[in-house]
């Protein structure tokens, strides 16, 4: 039913190990290939861990679904070097309103500060996300993907899992040291490990509507039309939906995202029909605006996580290990910051560099992430699907209140947008010893900034990057004068200096100030690009103690 | 500051018929939108949030202990 976009057929390939009837060991085999799993797969492989990546399908995501992203994932991206096509294709956007019945209540601007390279948040459907990532993996020399192969049963060893697979050739069983399952909120790998997944559910259904249109929208009895620049916005009880919440969200080739709330009593067949899908989309667009329906889907949701993201060889990685409802755009968006931390700790591990020890604290520093986006989730749902009638009632209540009264706004909860979460608690950090201002803390994503390197302008995490090559490594960022050496190693862990003033120019001095650093400040920079430990001098002993720490080595 | 749970208010019968007139002639669902609403500008008003916890709680408790 796509209008906008047609569906590629990915070519199915019967293994050599099926056809020859040989049992292969692999070092990992990720189940998945939404943008979780293709990410992860990506993420392994350019720190040089063969990845066997299968999926049951044989195409991208039917539908636009997760359409937000935000920008640490595609710092994540830009670090795998598939962001800028994203950015490109995407819809930037910063402003989000929010309107009871038709009068506007509240406005949020995402506000991106200056001097980052990406920006706050892209509109892009799915299915571009996935078909830029499938590319690059299909490219990668260490990337096998096997399409139309269904992972039917696993058991596991002390060592690795053994797993039965269902191809058009029928079955046959591999076994691999490391399974990554990023097969969605209905994981079946979840089940065949035995896994909880507990949580909330939400009565409510949603009404998604992907329409395509030449002009932009204006909202039937609202009086208000979409300017240029797209935006976000919200309806609580608006005239042409009563009584619900509708959201609306630009995304490229003019298609434009409709999510209608329907209420708890709605017949989710009955609401998938064109003949009531459009009657509601005329309502809000008016009569006469022409368009095309393009993707229709009636969902209900819940707020849940798994309960260990290990069993044994298999780790759980985005909607397999935490569900969350749409509101925030916390899906993917987080699910793209599991896979950023697992791979350099996989990989470190299947070296024998690390103790297994640092895979689990994936799931301490993950897990922590995933319960602070299901507090949001399900707080935001709460505010928008009241369930009680008194909470109807506050809820009623702010937005009223908000119209003319500034000390209401900020309990209006239409979703908050997704931000990474500090692990700021995590057990590889090493705690400050002298005093430090700003946000730079241990366990958080380190802040972009515009540098000058090899005298071309450039940003501090691309040169993080170039500096290691897509291997990776720990990063010596160091102010003031270089240090004697190049590097610091412990055992087969090491970290390269990056000198601030000789090897990259601080050159709007945003570095300095975004990382409160005066000369003699080191910060130590983990493989995803987060802080792990910082001094006010470069002390190499107390640099091979923090590098133990952050490998789990304690 | 911890909450205050001694006599505050200079005028109590005074206050006690504002509060009980600010309800003439609305319907119940008007009169329970009015009071919802001085709970949030009474709570905006205080502020502090351990102030807040402690009121939440003593309503909920005097309310369960009475039935």
């Amino acid at each position: 039913m796509s209008k906008s976009y047609s569906y590629p057929e990915f070519p199915y390939r019967q293994s050599a190990a099926q056809r020859e009837g040989r049992l292969e060991r692999h070092p990992l085999v990720v189940i998945g290939a939404g943008p979780i799993g293709l990410s992860i797969a990506l993420d392994c492989a350019q720190r040089g861990i063969p990845v066997r990546l299968l999926d049951d399908n044989n195409t991208v995501s039917f539908g636009s679904r997760a359409v937000c992203y935000a920008k640490r994932p595609l710092e994540i991206w830009d670090r795998l070097g598939v962001a800028a096509p994203l950015v490109d294709k995407g819809v930037r956007w910063q402003v989000g309103k929010v309107f009871l019945e038709d009068e506007q209540v509240y406005q949020f601007d995402l506000l991106p500060e200056s001097g980052h390279k990406m920006p706050a948040m892209i509109n892009l459907q799915q299915y571009y996300v996935e078909q830029t990532l499938v590319d690059a993996c299909e490219a990668h020399p260490k990337i096998d993907i096997g399409w139309k192969h269904k992972l039917v049963a696993l058991s596991q060893q002390d060592d690795h899992a053994r797993l039965t697979v269902e191809t058009p050739d029928g079955r046959y069983h591999l076994l691999a040291d490391w399974v990554i399952a990023c097969d969605g909120a209905n994981s079946d790998t979840r089940q065949m490990v035995g896994a909880q997944f507990t949580g909330q559910f939400f009565e409510d259904r949603f009404l998604i509507a992907d329409v395509v249109l030449k002009a932009p929208p204006q909202p039937a009895h609202g009086g208000q039309r979409l300017g240029t620049e797209p935006e976000r916005w919200f309806w609580f009880d608006p005239p042409f939906h009563r009584g619900q919440s509708v959201l609306l969200h630009k995304q490229c080739d003019d298609v434009w995202r409709i999510d209608f709330q329907l209420g708890r009593d709605a017949d989710p067949e009955a609401e998938k029909r064109p003949e009531r899908v459009i009657p509601r989309i005329q309502a809000m667009l008016g009569p006469d605006l022409p368009f095309e329906l393009e993707w229709v889907s009636v969902y209900q949701f819940a707020c849940r996580r798994i309960d260990n993201f290990r069993y044994g060889r298999v780790i759980f990685a985005g909607d397999s290990a935490h569900q969350v409802s749409p509101f925030g755009a916390r899906g993917a968006n987080t699910g793209i910051q599991d896979a950023d931390n697992l791979a350099w700790k996989l990989k470190l591990v299947l070296d024998g560099s690390a103790p297994l020890a640092l895979i689990d604290s994936y799931q301490e520093e993950r897990a922590f992430a995933a319960d602070d986006n299901l507090l949001n989730s399900t707080r935001a749902t709460d505010f928008i699907s009241p369930k009680s009638p008194v909470s109807l009632r506050y809820r009623n209540a702010v937005l009223e209140l908000a119209a003319t009264e500034a000390f209401a706004r900020p309990l209006i909860n239409s979703g908050r947008l997704s931000t990474p979460t500090p692990y700021l608690q995590s057990s590889l950090n090493t705690p400050d010893a002298e005093a430090f201002a700003g946000r730079m803390k241990p366990g958080t994503h380190c802040a972009d900034a515009p540098v000058r390197h090899q005298d071309q302008p450039a940003w501090l995490l691309n040169v993080l990057n170039t500096l290691h090559g897509p291997a990776g490594g720990f990063t010596l960022l160091c102010f003031g004068d270089r240090p004697a050496v190049e590097s610091v190693a412990e055992g087969p862990i090491v970290a390269r200096v990056l000198s601030v003033g000789d090897d990259v120019q601080d050159a709007e001095g945003l570095l300095a100030q975004r990382y409160d650093a005066q000369p003699g400040t080191v910060y130590l920079i983990r493989p995803d690009q987060h802080v792990a430990a910082r001094w006010r001098r470069f002390d190499a002993a107390a640099i091979r103690a923090a590098l133990r720490r952050a490998t789990a080595q304690h | 500051m911890p909450l205050n749970r001694q006599p505050n208010i200079a005028d109590p019968d005074d206050f006690y018929r504002e509060l009980i007139d600010s309800q003439r002639g609305l319907s119940d669902a008007q009169a329970e939108m009015l009071t919802t609403k001085l709970v949030l500008i009474l709570a905006n008003h205080v502020g502090e949030r351990a102030v807040l916890s402690e009121a939440i709680a003593l309503a909920r408790d005097n309310t369960l202990q009475h039935g």
